[in-house]
């Protein structure tokens, strides 16, 4: 593990525009090292959704990538609302964001799907009141 | 086909040039959902869509898009200009509606892409 690389970015909850800076970050810092663009695809639409859904409901939080020979892990925290029904939550097509969200083309009820899709695993830690920690890994090896 | 085509058949006006308009493209997807556009990767190359903002663009990268069409005379603002020129991507604006944009270059030969789930 002391080969490994780690980021760290602080998302800004109150601002849709700059929403996804830290994945346009990491999808640059892993062309660098030059991990083959399939992977380096999933691991940034994978954070990048789960950003977003960070700045839509949870006021924003922090990501931290951990990249080793093994794997990337990508972890989001946030101090939101926490997630009511994650088993809900993880179906296509169901989203609690409001019209104003979906009019920004996000709330379409694919964000948690599509993170599960696009990694090896993915594990859910909410507490309603407290927050959320999405913890996401993309296989190397 | 390559991208100065799409521009010649949509009859759209050029915003930013990002890598060239004489890269071949072989698919294609058109969604104002942006999360639909992620959740099918089959290197679709180009997206037509009627939303602007920001994550539109965001969107593009991530999906390594060469080229972005806005549909129904939307027209982003230049810092949306400047984000997709710093990508490489292209980025047109067309009167065209989606559906006839879409059709438009899918009889042309631009086919789309089967939904895939990777």
């Amino acid at each position: 593990m002391s080969d490994s690389l780690v980021f760290h970015f602080d998302v800004d909850g109150d601002n849709f525009t700059s929403a996804g800076q830290a994945s346009t970050q990491v999808k640059k810092n892993l062309r660098q090292l030059g991990l083959s663009p399939a992977i380096i695809r999933r691991v940034s639409i994978a954070m990048y959704e789960g950003e977003i859904n960070m700045v839509i409901h949870a006021n924003g939080g922090t990501a931290d990538v951990v990249v080793t020979e093994e794997y990337i892990e990508i972890v989001l925290e946030d101090r939101g609302p926490g997630i009511q029904n994650v088993e809900q939550a993880m179906q296509e097509g169901f989203s609690t964001a409001t019209d104003s969200i979906r009019s920004l083309g996000f709330g379409a009820g694919m964000g948690l799907p599509n993170m599960k899709r696009y990694t090896d695993s993915m594990s859910i830690d909410t507490v309603i009141g407290e927050g959320t920690t999405i913890t996401m890994r993309v296989n190397l090896a | 086909m390559k991208i100065s085509m799409i521009r010649d058949l949509l009859d759209a006006d050029v915003l930013c040039y990002g890598e060239g308009l004489e890269s071949d493209v072989y698919s294609a997807c058109g969604s104002d959902m942006m999360s639909d556009v992620l959740a099918y990767v089959k290197d679709q190359a180009v997206l037509l869509t009627g939303l602007v903002n920001p994550q539109v663009i965001r969107t593009a990268e991530m999906m390594d898009m060469k080229c972005i069409v806005f549909v129904r005379s939307k027209k982003p603002n230049e810092n949306m200009i400047s984000m997709a020129e710093d990508d490489g991507i292209v980025m047109m604006a067309t009167d065209m509606r989606m559906y006839d944009a879409c059709g438009t270059l899918y009889i042309n030969g631009l086919i789309g892409t089967k939904a895939v789930h990777v």
